[in-house]
């Protein structure tokens, strides 16, 4: 039976499907990464051929590296990445283990409460929070990014994380009150080891829009001492309009990371959406 | 049975330290900036003063032409932007998520990773790169539309007010067709043999498998990727600034809620900015996107329910 749908023509007419979209998706960022290697002739003349001996040029790279100072820039995502990501984990793994955990009074509405900024974006509320830093003098710091950050991925972090939670077997955390734990012992000792893969699912998930955002940046930290790279990038590629080697060496640069990263953690990322965390 | 045991036991402590970082964060930078922003869009700068003012910012908003010309043009942009996602992005998801799935495919790992890659993406990279290959100044569109003989089609697509629009959400759907293809995907792989086995006994094979057993299977999740999406693009905002800038330009063919808000609330060039009005059009965008979840939760999953395992 199965000979009967792997017939042959079924077979190359998927491949051919599939090489043609992966060949729309990769194209722009081979293009891109190709080009920040040639001279301005050479992105003109052939935009479509590698880089030759003749065209091989890193002026791109050179002004970049001169110019904007992504080394800062990049410091400051990755400050504020980390530390977002830790408070998202910790504080998330925690509300969902008391949310999965313990039957209390208003468990449910709880957990309600909590998944309702999984649907609403944070950012309709902007106005107000900008209100709020001013106020708090937290305007142009990485603290208030952070903080922004951490209140957008919780409500995720505990919905997947408290499914994942229902699944670590209740026998051994009840050997665990017998034996004199507490449940704070519990939770870090016993539980949060079991989880740990999915807590590296929701770390994915968390990290890419962080990176990622432009519109906090903007809003709430546009000097030049709390620029992430993605503001910073932005503006940078702004300025240098006219200037194809340095902006083409400076999307590259902002690719590149991000493209390693994913190479080393796409398994994880992948095995995270297919095993149905989201629902 | 919780009223029962509740008297043996003490103050559990514990839950609430468990739970009150993440609800203190959550309540004060998520919770209270929404509804402080649902309430300023009531109220207006009258001398230094938040005076109350109703529904008034709400009137201004539809009525006076300076402002609802440009709510009812992003409002028509933001719809337009919806309905292309919609109707591209989620097909060819489903598609490439049915193509994956087929057992004993080679490479699958592949093909999975590098259709993804976009997806990783920042605006901003995302944003720039098309605006270079789509600038009649490179080439490189023309360039390959000369392979497959289309040469003549070529326009500056992004500054053509007839068609920026619908080339940025091609953009948009090229950046994430990744996340529908990733959930059908795995709605697909967790369909149980058997039931395909049936379908194979009963001589349900190949295509007419797919519409008569697969879809009607992985409703659910179509449901779950039309709401994302929706979500997704009434609150958009980045792809379109970094490409067309806070104006939206050609004329403000490829405004959508996110920008008119952004200019609205910080001013934009000879605009001032006005932070109540900014308040009122996140209001109407509020309601936009809670109005949609209302109508998925009510309206459409509970009617998918009865196709769930």
């Amino acid at each position: 039976m199965s000979t009967a749908t792997r017939s042959l023509p079924r077979t190359i007419g998927a491949h051919a499907v599939l090489l043609t979209y992966t060949a729309i998706a990769l194209f722009p960022v081979i293009l891109v990464i190709m080009n920040s290697f040639k001279s301005r002739a050479g992105i003109f003349g052939a935009p479509l051929t590698p880089p030759t001996p003749k065209t091989f040029d890193l002026i791109g790279y050179t002004t970049v590296i001169g110019q904007g100072d992504f080394i800062h820039y990049f410091q400051n995502s990755l400050v504020v990445t980390v530390a977002s990501l830790f408070f998202v984990l910790l504080f998330g793994a925690m509300a969902a283990f008391a949310l999965s955990e313990y039957r209390f009074r208003g468990n449910t509405l709880m957990g309600l409460y909590l998944a309702l900024g999984i649907m609403i974006p944070i950012r309709l509320g902007t106005v107000a929070i900008l209100q709020l830093m001013v106020a708090s003098g937290l305007v142009n710091t990485l603290t208030s990014l952070i903080l922004v950050y951490t209140a957008q991925g919780l409500p995720l972090a505990i919905f997947i994380l408290s499914e994942f939670m229902k699944q670590v077997s209740d026998d051994l955390k009840n050997a665990g009150r017998i034996d004199g734990l507490s449940e704070y012992t519990i939770f870090f000792r016993l539980v949060l080891p079991l989880v740990r893969p999915s807590m590296a699912t929701v770390a994915v998930f968390t990290m890419i829009p962080i990176w990622n955002d432009l519109w906090f940046p903007l809003i709430l930290a546009p000097s030049e001492e709390t620029k992430t790279v993605t503001l910073g990038a932005q503006l940078f590629l702004g300025q240098f309009v006219t200037n194809w080697n340095a902006i083409l060496a400076a999307l590259s640069l902002a690719i590149l990371p991000v493209l390693i990263l994913y190479v080393i953690f796409s398994r994880q990322l992948i095995r995270g959406i297919t095993s149905g965390a989201v629902k | 049975m919780a009223a029962q045991t509740r008297p043996k036991r003490p103050i559990r402590w514990h839950v609430g330290v468990f739970l009150a970082p993440a609800v203190l964060v959550y309540t004060a930078i998520m919770i209270l900036p929404l509804a402080g922003t649902l309430q300023l869009s009531l109220f207006r700068n009258v001398e230094q003063h938040q005076v109350f003012v109703g529904f008034d910012n709400f009137r201004t908003l539809f009525g006076d032409p300076n402002w609802s010309v440009n709510f009812w043009n992003a409002l028509r942009n933001n719809v337009w932007f919806f309905i292309i996602h919609m109707l591209v992005q989620n097909p060819i998801g489903v598609l490439l998520a049915a193509l994956l799935s087929s057992p004993r495919l080679r490479f699958a790992v592949f093909y999975r990773t590098a259709i993804f890659v976009p997806t990783i993406l920042s605006f901003v990279i995302v944003g720039f790169a098309w605006k270079l290959i789509l600038s009649p100044l490179w080439g490189v569109a023309p360039h390959l539309m000369d392979f497959v003989g289309l040469k003549s089609l070529f326009t500056p697509w992004l500054g053509k007010e007839q068609y920026a629009l619908t080339a940025l959400s091609l953009v948009s759907v090229w950046q994430f067709v990744g996340i529908p293809m990733m959930l059908i995907y795995a709605a697909l792989l967790s369909i149980p043999e058997e039931v395909i086995e049936a379908a194979e006994c009963d001589g349900i094979t190949g295509m007419a498998q797919f519409w008569k057993i697969k879809l009607p299977l992985i409703l659910p999740s179509i449901g779950i990727i039309s709401i994302l999406t929706f979500v997704g693009n009434f609150n958009a905002f980045d792809l379109i600034y970094t490409a067309q800038g806070a104006l939206a330009g050609p004329n403000y063919s490829t405004d959508i809620l996110g920008t008119f808000l952004y200019r609205a609330f910080f001013g934009f060039q000879l605009q001032v900015g006005d932070p109540n009005m900014g308040a009122a059009i996140a209001t109407m965008m509020f309601l936009i996107i809670l109005g949609g979840v209302c109508v998925y939760l009510f309206l459409v999953q509970t009617r998918l329910r009865r196709y769930q395992f």
